[in-house]
Parts: C-alpha cells; sequence; structure tokens
C-alpha cells in the first residue's frame, strides 16, 4: 500500500464517519463541527485527486462561510430538538429503507462498473495532463472561455441570490434616526446659523 | 502524482504535530490533574453572578443577511482565482469574460448598497 | 466564432440585461412606486421577445453544441414569455391591492424566465443544471414573497428544501451519466446507447435525472410539495407556477429524453407511463377532498401533468406534438381561471374556499359563464378546447400501443371531471353562501374572457398551434 492509498483510506474513513456522526449527534452544534470535519475529509480527498483548487474551495467556501452560517441558523432557531427527534423516530424505518434502496443502487452501479465505449478518451479530451498543467490553470483555462455562457450564468445565479436575500430579509425600522452622510457634508455655518437680534431683557 | 502528494508533506507533517500536541494535553490533563469536581465549580463562571440566560439565543436576523452577501462575494472572488493564475491564457474573451461577470455583481452590490441592506440602523 | 454564439442566446441575453437595467433604474429612483410600470414594460419586454423568437428559422448550437436553438426550443420559448408577461400583467392589480407589488417581483421573474429559456435549449447537462437553479431561485423569492405571512414563508421553505432535494437527486444522476458516458453533451450521451439499451449504470444516472425533472414538473410520487406551495406562495405568484414554469420544466424533461437518451426510448418509456398513470389518478382522485380552490388548481396541474406525460410517454414525434398542444392549451386555460382565482375577495380579504362561490352566477353572470366554460374545458368536457389537447395525448398514447394508459387516462380524467363540475354546480345551483366579490382589473377580466373565449372558438380552428408544435416536435424526435 503506497502512501496516497494509505491516505486515501484515512481522509475517506474521515469522511464518512464524521458524515455519519452529523446525523446521529444530538447535540446540532455538534453535528455541525462533525459536517465541517466531514468537509475537511472531503477536500483531502480532492487534493488527492489533485483537484487542489476544489479543495481549497471547499474550505475556503463550505468550511469558512457556509458552515458559520448553519451554525448561526442552529443559533437562530432556538428549536427543541429533542422534540423533532422525538417526531423522527416514527420516520426511521422508512429513512433506513430509502437509504439501504439507495445503497443497494450504489452497490449495482459499482457492480457492473463499465463505461460506454469512448467514454475515458471523451473524458481525456479536454482534461490535461496533471503533470503539465496544474489543477487552477486547468480550470482556468476553460472556464472563461468554452464555458463562457455557464460562468455568466454563475454570475446571473449569485445576482437572483443577492436579491432574494434582500427581499426576504431586509426590514428598515421605522423611527430610527439615520446618518446621512451627504447632508452632513454639504453643511455650513450659512445654513445652522440663525443671527439674531435680541433686545435686551426679551428673550426669544 | 506521488510529486504532487510530496508537495503537501509538510501539511501533513505539521497536522500530525498538532494532533500530537492537542492529545498530549487532553490526555496528561486526565491522566495526571487532580479532579475534585462539585456543582459550583463546574457551572458557568459569569463575573460571580449565577447565568442570567441560555447560551443559545436568537440572533438579529440581519446577521443573516450580512452572512449571505459575505457568501455570495466570496464565491465571487473564488471565480477570479483560477482566472488570475490562467490569465495569460484565456485571452480576449476570458479578460471580457470576467468583466462582463463582475459587472453583473457590481449590479447587485449597487442594488443592495442603495436599498440598504449595508447599513446597520 | 464568438458573435455566431451570442446570436443564439441573443434573446436571453436581452432579457438579462433588460432586468439588470430595471433593477438599477428602479432602486435608484422610484423603488416600489415604480413596481407597477416595472411590471408592464416587464411583460412588454417579454412580449417583443416572444415575437423575435417566433421569427427564427433552422436549427443552429452555440457554445459548442451547449445551447440549441431550433422549432423545439422557440416554440416553447415564446409560449414561455407570452404565458409569464399574461401573468405578470394579470396579477399586477391583485399583488398591489395585498400590498405584495415590490419593484423586485417583474425583474425576478424577468431572470427566472431567463432560466426556463437555457432549460428548454439546454444542450448540455451543466447548462441544464444552471437554467434550472436560475429559474428555481427566483422561485424560491417569489413563492415567500408574502413575508409577513406564516403560510407563505412556510410555502418558500418547502418548496426549497424539496426543491434543493430534487437538485440533488438530478445532481447525482448527471455525475454518474457523465461517468458512464465520458461526456455532458447531449449529442456525446445520446452516442453511448447505439443499441437501443443504455448499461446499467447510465440507467441509474438516467433514474435520478428523470427523478429530479419529475420533481420540477411535480409528477406523482415527486408531487407532494405543489399543494402546499401553491396554497401559500400569493395568489398571483401561485398563478405564475402553474404556468410558465410548468412547460419549462415540461420542455426540458423531453429534451432530455429524446436529444439525450433518444436512442433508448424503451428503457425510460415504462418509468415515465409509470409516472404518467400515477398524476393522473392522484391528481384526480385528491382533488376531490379539497375546499380551498389554490389547493384544488394543485391536484388539477398535477393530474394535467400526468397527461402531458402521457404524450411523452409515446415516445414518438407524433406524442411529442401532442404533449407541446396539450401543454399550449393547459397554459391558456389556467391563466384564465387563476385571473378569476385571483380576484376572489370578501371585504377586502382574499378567500380561496371554493364554497364562497355558492350562487356566484346570480350576481356576476358573465364571469360565472366564463368559469363555467374553462372548468368544462379543464375537465375535457368535448365541445371545449380542453377536449382536444386530451384527445390528442391519449392518440398519440394508442397509436405507440399504450392503449391500458391511454384507458386508465379516460377514467382518470372521467373521475376529474367530478370536481371540476363542482365548482360549476356551487356557481349555479348551491344554497344561499356568503357569498364572494370579484373585484377585476381590465387585464384579469381580459385575461379570462379572452382565455373562455379562446376555449370555444378553438373548437373550429387550434389557432395555427397544430403546425408549430408540429414542426418543434420534428426538431427535437429525427
Amino acid at each position: 500500500m503506497s502512501v496516497a492509498d494509505f491516505a486515501f483510506y484515512i481522509l475517506a474513513i474521515t469522511t464518512v464517519a464524521s458524515g455519519f456522526c452529523t446525523v446521529v449527534s444530538k447535540n446540532p452544534v455538534h453535528s455541525v463541527l462533525w459536517l465541517i470535519a466531514s468537509f475537511l475529509g472531503a477536500a483531502g480527498l480532492f487534493v488527492l485527486l489533485g483537484a487542489e483548487f476544489l479543495a481549497m474551495l471547499l474550505i475556503i467556501v463550505y468550511v469558512g462561510a457556509v458552515a458559520v452560517l448553519f451554525l448561526f441558523v442552529v443559533m437562530m432557531l432556538d428549536v427543541d430538538f429533542a422534540e423533532l427527534k422525538a417526531g423522527m423516530a416514527q420516520s426511521v424505518p422508512l429513512a433506513l429503507l430509502i437509504g439501504v434502496i439507495l445503497l443497494l443502487q450504489l452497490g449495482s452501479v459499482i457492480g457492473v462498473w463499465q463505461f460506454s465505449d469512448g467514454a475515458e478518451a471523451a473524458r481525456a479530451a479536454i482534461t490535461p495532463a496533471i503533470e503539465e498543467t496544474h489543477n487552477t490553470m486547468a480550470l482556468g483555462q476553460v472556464l472563461y472561455t468554452d464555458y463562457i455562457l455557464l460562468f455568466q450564468l454563475a454570475g446571473l445565479i449569485l445576482l437572483v441570490a443577492m436579491i432574494g436575500a434582500i427581499v426576504l430579509t431586509l426590514r428598515h425600522r421605522t423611527n430610527v434616526k439615520r446618518q446621512n452622510v451627504v447632508a452632513q457634508m454639504h453643511r455650513d455655518p450659512a445654513q445652522a446659523l440663525e443671527m439674531l437680534d435680541v433686545k435686551p431683557g426679551q428673550g426669544l | 502524482m506521488e510529486e504532487l502528494l510530496r508537495e503537501y508533506l509538510p501539511i501533513i507533517v505539521f497536522m500530525g504535530l498538532a494532533i500530537l500536541i492537542g492529545l498530549v494535553f487532553i490526555i496528561a490533563a486526565a491522566l495526571l490533574a487532580v479532579r475534585n469536581p462539585d456543582p459550583e465549580k463546574l457551572s458557568a463562571y459569569e463575573c460571580g453572578f449565577n447565568a442570567f440566560d441560555d447560551a443559545r439565543m436568537k440572533f438579529d436576523v440581519r446577521f443573516y443577511l450580512v452572512s449571505i452577501l459575505f457568501i455570495i462575494f466570496d464565491l465571487e472572488i473564488a471565480f477570479l482565482f483560477p482566472w488570475a493564475v490562467a490569465f495569460k491564457d484565456v485571452g480576449v474573451i476570458g479578460f471580457w469574460s470576467m468583466m462582463v461577470f463582475l459587472a453583473v455583481l457590481t449590479i447587485g452590490f449597487a442594488y443592495e448598497w442603495k436599498k440598504g441592506a449595508l447599513e446597520w440602523e | 466564432m464568438m458573435s455566431s454564439d451570442i446570436q443564439i442566446v441573443l434573446p436571453e441575453i436581452l432579457l438579462s440585461v433588460y432586468a439588470m437595467a430595471a433593477l438599477i433604474g428602479a432602486v435608484y429612483t422610484g423603488k416600489d412606486r415604480l413596481a407597477a410600470p416595472l411590471t408592464w414594460l416587464t411583460a412588454l419586454v417579454m412580449a417583443l421577445l416572444a415575437v423575435m423568437i417566433a421569427g427564427g428559422e433552422g436549427a443552429r448550437e452555440g457554445f459548442n453544441g451547449m445551447v440549441v436553438d431550433d422549432a423545439y426550443a422557440r416554440f416553447a420559448k415564446v409560449a414561455i414569455l407570452l404565458s409569464a408577461g399574461a401573468v405578470l400583467v394579470v396579477g399586477t392589480e391583485a399583488m398591489a391591492r395585498r400590498g405584495l407589488l415590490k419593484f423586485e417581483y417583474p425583474i425576478l421573474i424577468a431572470l427566472s424566465v431567463v432560466g426556463m429559456m437555457v432549460m428548454v435549449s439546454a444542450g448540455d447537462l451543466i447548462a441544464l443544471y444552471m437554467g434550472l437553479e436560475l429559474q428555481s431561485l427566483a422561485l424560491y423569492v417569489v413563492a415567500s414573497l408574502n413575508r409577513d405571512s406564516v403560510k407563505s414563508t412556510e410555502a418558500g421553505m418547502k418548496y426549497f428544501v424539496l426543491g434543493a432535494l430534487s437538485s440533488g437527486l438530478m445532481l447525482y444522476g448527471a455525475s454518474l451519466v457523465y461517468g458512464y458516458s465520458g461526456t455532458t453533451l447531449f449529442g456525446g450521451i445520446i452516442g453511448a446507447a447505439n443499441d437501443g439499451h443504455v448499461g446499467m449504470g447510465l440507467l441509474i444516472g438516467l433514474t435520478f435525472v428523470l427523478s429530479g425533472m419529475a420533481f420540477k414538473v411535480s409528477a406523482v410520487p415527486f408531487h407532494m410539495w405543489t399543494p402546499d406551495v401553491y396554497e401559500g406562495a400569493p395568489t398571483p405568484v401561485t398563478a405564475f407556477f402553474a404556468t410558465a414554469p410548468k412547460l419549462a420544466a415540461m420542455g426540458l424533461f423531453a429534451r432530455v429524453m429524446f436529444d439525450a437518451f433518444g436512442n433508448a426510448v424503451a428503457d425510460w418509456q415504462q418509468i415515465v407511463a409509470f409516472l404518467a398513470l400515477l398524476s393522473m389518478f392522484l391528481g384526480a382522485i385528491a382533488a376531490i377532498g379539497q375546499t380551498n380552490i389554490k389547493r384544488l388548481m394543485a391536484y388539477s396541474s398535477i393530474s394535467h401533468m400526468g397527461f402531458a406525460l402521457l404524450g411523452l410517454a409515446a415516445g414518438t414525434e407524433f406524442g411529442v406534438q401532442a404533449m407541446l398542444i396539450y401543454m399550449a392549451i393547459y397554459l391558456t386555460m389556467n391563466i384564465g381561471t387563476f385571473a378569476f382565482i385571483l380576484s376572489m375577495e370578501r371585504d377586502g380579504k382574499p378567500v380561496t374556499d371554493i364554497a364562497s362561490m355558492k350562487l356566484y352566477s346570480r350576481a356576476e353572470p358573465m364571469k360565472a359563464a366564463a368559469m363555467l366554460i374553462l372548468m368544462f374545458s379543464l375537465a375535457g368536457v368535448p365541445p371545449m378546447v380542453g377536449f382536444f389537447g386530451k384527445y390528442a395525448v391519449l392518440n398519440a398514447a394508442v397509436q405507440s400501443g399504450l392503449t391500458w394508459l391511454a384507458v386508465a387516462g379516460v377514467i382518470a380524467s372521467v373521475i376529474g371531471a367530478f370536481y371540476y363540475l363542482r365548482i360549476v354546480f356551487f356557481m349555479y345551483f348551491g344554497d344561499e353562501g356568503e357569498g364572494v366579490q370579484t373585484p377585476m382589473a381590465p387585464a384579469a377580466w381580459a385575461a379570462l374572457m379572452g382565455s373562455a373565449a379562446i376555449m370555444v372558438l378553438g373548437a373550429i380552428n387550434l389557432f395555427g398551434i397544430e403546425g408549430a408544435a408540429a414542426a418543434a416536435a420534428a426538431a427535437l424526435v429525427n
């Protein structure tokens, strides 16, 4: 067993075991932490495949941003998880059944591991050899030119996500005094001060 | 392939060291430290008061909005890395393709700015 | 190479540029005060694009085969643009009355229409997925547009979670398909099934992709989100859900089945037939007990999707043609019906109770007559156009040897007729109820009457839709 094989088994076991713990742990915060462990394992697997960029992306985006958001959600929703879990007990047999069926399908896919004619050649045609170009470079060479349409669609999806997040969550409180920077900068003594000639003994 | 993995050797050594040191401290504490717990010692210490509240409290939904917007721009940045790396190869089309992508997201940014999503009140 | 590629996706580019310009224009000027004019403008832009697309000819491929512009894509795009524009116009007034007309609403709809247009002209699994996500993401947002209502947010939430699940299924399937065939291009995948059957791995991938798409068309057993989402979303948004996205999903369904797996019809035919059978029956039976008209329309749409899938299950050019005709008729009927439903209110509050329509015909004989026609047409009663749609798909099924399925379709359609006729019964013969008012903006009134008129007049001539559908089907199945 080479070092790569050994690393693969360690990382694969980490990923699967953490994934399992994500589902079964009682405390939702622990679940999120297990999920992060599972992401890290998956990132390691990507490195083994030579897909370093994806590995780093998984860590930056999923561990750095998405998992933190999950923690937010878990803390924001003041949900009684014990109660939720109690209701779940009824669906466990069905869930197990579905899981077993999916597992069997996965098994049957592996059992008939046979690519169609020319599949490997087709895949190899668009991926440069890993010795020549590293993974990030290879992605960059096709993503912005050959796959320009998909790239721009991704931009539109991000735009929709932005609009959606704002439409659904942004609320302006009434009766809040806000700073108006432009008005502040335009303010000068001529506008702000009024000179009054107050006669002695009269006041305003 | 082997060569690629060899580049990761320092990281593996580093992580192994981190795990080792972490384990040493935990195990040493478990084996060597004197333990004599009682409920007062184990309760949360909050400047001498009893704990006021559950640690799990509701956050303002605005934290949420900020973090979602952060993720979106995080993804946008992620697209910039391969572009920068392959900048020599992508040519004019690649350059303008990224400019259009950035323009789309800048429109989103201008929208959220004007909408007041970046203000905290 | 680039300029010819851009030519192909020009309508999509124009619509997205319009959406972004409108977004910036509105947010820097009038904000929500501009919402109503912006909705009309969006509908106008969509109508203009439909005219532009309808003028196209021939079949072209762009971006290395990632998008296809053929008669089939054009038929679907024109129908999507026109129905989305119509629903926008019909719903404006109702949205404004409920205080929901934000200026983002038409923009999100426009962006989701861009996604739908990409879906129906996708020639690649990744393009398909990007279009689908663009469409769905915008729809999740508009489903919970009424964010102060628990039902509306619940609708958005359910739609989102189940939609994400179905996207996951689809991606899993797509990755299997890619793994076994070595390419994501439909043109390459079809080569992997040369001898009329696909390999086991590809078959499982196909099944997962099919399940994901069945969710999007809300075919049984992937329908469970539909009633809740239809009920919870604001009614004009429900009207939108029931029209353009359904056609886009169905268009995508046929596109993938024929462009990517067209050599292995026997492999997917049974799955589609199964989906069609279940959808027709569940839609017909579960709707009987409903008291809320929006839930009823949800089950009605499930049943109608079953019939459209019946055309697809035939697996022939004639079947695709029948499916397209069926969908076009379905869109027209639904726009009219929803123009009525979204105006239903009592003392200024929206009502969706079927019982509130009791003796409606005495108050508004004209609108009641239009609804009568639409209900008869939805049920597929012979002189109305709805019958011709059903006839076309049943005929296609019989011609390709699926007689048992066609017989089941007839039975389901008889069962389904019950609840449509129950509404008619309430309107004309029910006992005295609390009553319902239906103040309608001119646009909604025109949509209701126009759609009813088409249902009657179309019996003479289907407005040339058969020819366009035939050309579209010929372009897809070759």
